[in-house]
């Protein structure tokens, strides 16, 4: 007998079943199909301009850095303002996203490049598909547009973050994933974020900068 | 094969743990989590509300736990992943090290995953050759120093900066001799660095899982540090290692249990990194794995599941109970010799293992109940530890002093007058002598006990006695 028929065999055995029964699977299939929400915490409910205040708050007690812009051609302005204050090189990379080609960059002055990181970059910026307000998280989608490996690899990561994209909670996320990709299909990566890389490994000191970003920008885009 | 355990060993073992100096000057920092965790639980009103629901999400998983099979490996399958199935160790070992040899790798990079630990992966790996690099920094540290995690979410609790520093200087010899790695912010960065060019140059990655996700097909894992990201988005080849017992129905209920999660182990809101990731690279994808793989292992989970221990597969690693028990806080977690240390290694050692091997450590509780207390799923830690010492007792394992004192404890115990009179002399007695201390460094008949702990002194009479005294009126 194979392992998985091996498996399956000792598990039905221990649960006292055969597996074919209907009601059983009944209940397997409308929880797969509906998938109720449980608890959902108050923290990072309540009208869109509550959420984006709470959703900085939280990112920033996560020790992101929160900015707030007006409209996104002010995004590359306040991408050099930081890099300019920090000391830190003036390059910048970004993957296939429309709204951050469409930016306004040569005032800045930046070098930029395009496409995935292979761990030469200093700096990238990526914008999230949507941002949790109950933890301060990001949401943010592998493929072309924000490739996964601009969150990890560079020194300094910047986010932007449109704020209607701007939800309560981690169920909202999944609710537009969904939509987005219909029930039961997912992108290939979803990447919540929380704050800067760091670890505490070390007699319990929390430093930032593990193995991924030392440094977490997240730019608010139109709040409301 | 499951990784070889020293449990039978635990007397022993926690004599040792007691006179390490060194050991007893780390474990201090272990006493951080509760506090984190309790500043956490203090800022959610919903805490409790979500432990049930994390706890009622688990049962109704494990109770169909065939069926959500059934749909994760449809939805992974679905995306392009491969699902393997392993019986136990050895069985998901070979399958691993057969990845690995048919890709022709030579360095496997990992994210932290204790079920790795357990079935003794980085040994398996480094007999056929691969060599297999931790990743995690506390995880690299005791690597380097040929070592098992002392805890489960923190594995080198157990060491100072010192030790860090000294395990650094041994093994990157190339780097200069002179240079300064006095704090901890040194230390974390040439880990940084030598650990980067390992994620860039290693054929495979494999992580664990924190969730698998019968609805799309997912595995969720959740880390601080990022290196599990890296281990999984940089080599051409991701393999995930999980235990069966690691199903959620659907991508809500990982966020209920998510919402406990990190609480219960760091007291953050939400770990910095939880990535929910499905299937190899998708036509224009400029990143990720060419293939994605999960080998889904069973290693005795089938068995507790129709035995009284099932409440345990509930369990999500957060490492709460260990953090809040005076023993694990005492002798720390290598001392209970196996994987997994505190109460939930003390309850799922001996299921995993057998009680001749691992049926000493349930006797490694007051029976004070903290960690059930903290449990996000509440799992009753206590009750468990109870049945597996009555196991012990039946099978006539637990060792002739102790069955002798049990046996002169039934004695009185079965003569409540004699009891009752017994204690009261005994209480008073102590009562009197250790009445200007308050507590006793020094017992006779009792010095094991005594050496590395206080007994409080009684502060008067028992408790049947008080209770007789106001007629069994609670006020």
């Amino acid at each position: 007998m194979s392992a998985r028929d091996e498996i399956f065999g000792a598990i039905r055995r221990s649960l006292g079943v055969a597996g074919d029964e209907a009601p059983r699977r009944a209940t397997v299939e409308a929880r797969l199909a509906h998938a109720p929400a449980g608890i959902v915490p108050r923290r990072g409910q309540g009208e869109p301009a509550e959420r984006v205040a709470t959703f900085k708050a939280e990112a920033a007690l996560a020790q992101a850095s929160v900015a707030e812009v007006a409209e996104a051609a002010d995004v590359p302005a306040e991408i050099a303002r930081f890099l300019g204050e920090n000391h830190l090189p003036a390059t910048l990379r970004f993957g296939e996203d429309a709204r951050l080609a469409a930016m306004p960059w040569e005032a800045t002055g930046l070098e930029l490049s395009r496409g995935p990181s292979d761990g030469d970059d200093a700096n990238a910026a990526s914008v999230a598909f949507a941002s949790v307000a109950e933890s301060g998280t990001l949401a943010l989608v592998s493929g072309a547009d924000n490739p996964t490996t601009l969150s990890f690899l560079p020194n300094t990561h910047f986010v932007v973050v449109f704020a209607v994209d701007v939800v309560g909670d981690y169920e909202s996320v999944f609710t537009k994933l969904r939509a987005a990709h219909g029930v039961g299909a997912a992108p290939r990566t979803v990447n919540f974020i929380t704050g800067p890389s760091r670890s505490a490994d070390i007699e319990e000191t929390l430093l930032l900068g593990a193995h991924g970003p030392r440094r977490l920008h997240i730019v608010v885009v139109g709040a409301p | 094969m499951t990784v070889p355990s020293t449990s039978s060993r635990f007397k022993a073992n926690v004599s040792q743990a007691l006179a390490d100096e060194r050991l007893q000057g780390a474990l201090p920092h272990a006493r951080n989590f509760a506090g984190a965790r309790a500043a956490a639980v203090a800022r959610l009103p919903e805490f409790e509300a979500l432990r049930d629901s994390a706890r009622a999400i688990k049962d109704h998983t494990l109770a169909h736990l065939d069926l959500y099979l059934e749909a994760f490996e449809r939805k992974a399958t679905e995306a392009g992943g491969q699902v393997h199935y392993a019986r136990d160790a050895a069985e998901a070992t070979a399958t691993i090290v057969d990845l690995c040899k048919a890709r022709g790798a030579r360095t496997v990079v990992k994210g932290k995953s204790m079920i790795s630990e357990e079935i003794g992966l980085n040994a398996a790996l480094e007999r056929a050759g691969i060599a297999a690099v931790e990743t995690d920094l506390g995880e690299y540290a005791i690597q380097l120093r040929d070592e098992r995690p002392s805890h489960i979410i923190a594995p080198a609790i157990h060491l100072t900066r010192k030790d860090f520093e000294a395990e650094f200087r041994r093994a990157h010899r190339d780097l200069p001799a002179d240079r300064d790695l006095s704090r901890p912010e040194q230390l974390l960065g040439e880990a940084r660095a030598v650990l980067r060019d390992k994620f860039l140059s290693a054929e495979v990655g494999v992580t664990g899982a924190n969730f698998l996700v019968a609805e799309t097909g997912a595995s969720i894992i959740v880390t601080n540090e990022g290196n599990g990201d890296l281990a999984q988005v940089l080599p051409k080849v991701h393999v995930v290692v999980a235990s069966i017992e690691k199903l959620v129905p659907t991508l809500n209920d990982a966020a209920q249990i998510l919402r406990v999660l990190a609480r219960s182990a760091t007291g953050q809101d939400m770990a910095v990194y939880t990535t929910i990731a499905v299937g190899p690279r998708r036509p224009g994808d400029p990143d990720g794995p060419e293939e994605w793989h999960v080998v889904l292992v069973d290693n005795g989970r089938s068995a507790m599941l129709g035995s009284p221990f099932k409440d345990m597969l509930r369990c999500i690693r957060c490492g709460a109970c260990m953090n809040h028990c005076p023993v694990y806080l005492a002798v720390g977690g290598h001392a209970y010799g196996w994987i997994y240390p505190g109460p939930m290694g003390a309850v799922l050692t001996p299921a995993l293992l057998g009680v001749a091997e691992g049926g000493q450590l349930p006797n490694a509780s007051t029976l004070c109940g903290r960690c059930e207390a903290v449990c996000p799923t509440r799992i009753p830690l206590p009750r468990m530890m109870r049945q597996w010492r009555e196991r012990e007792f039946a099978r006539r394992l637990t060792p002739a002093p102790a069955r002798f004192a049990l046996g002169l404890w039934a004695f009185f115990a079965k003569r409540p007058a004699l009891y009752r009179l017994s204690s009261d002399l005994a209480t008073r007695l102590l009562h009197l002598v250790g009445r200007a201390r308050g507590r006793f460094s020094w017992l006779p008949f009792a010095r094991g006990w005594t050496r590395s702990r206080d007994l409080a002194a009684p502060q008067g009479a028992t408790f049947q006695s008080r209770w007789r005294a106001k007629s069994g009126r609670v006020k």
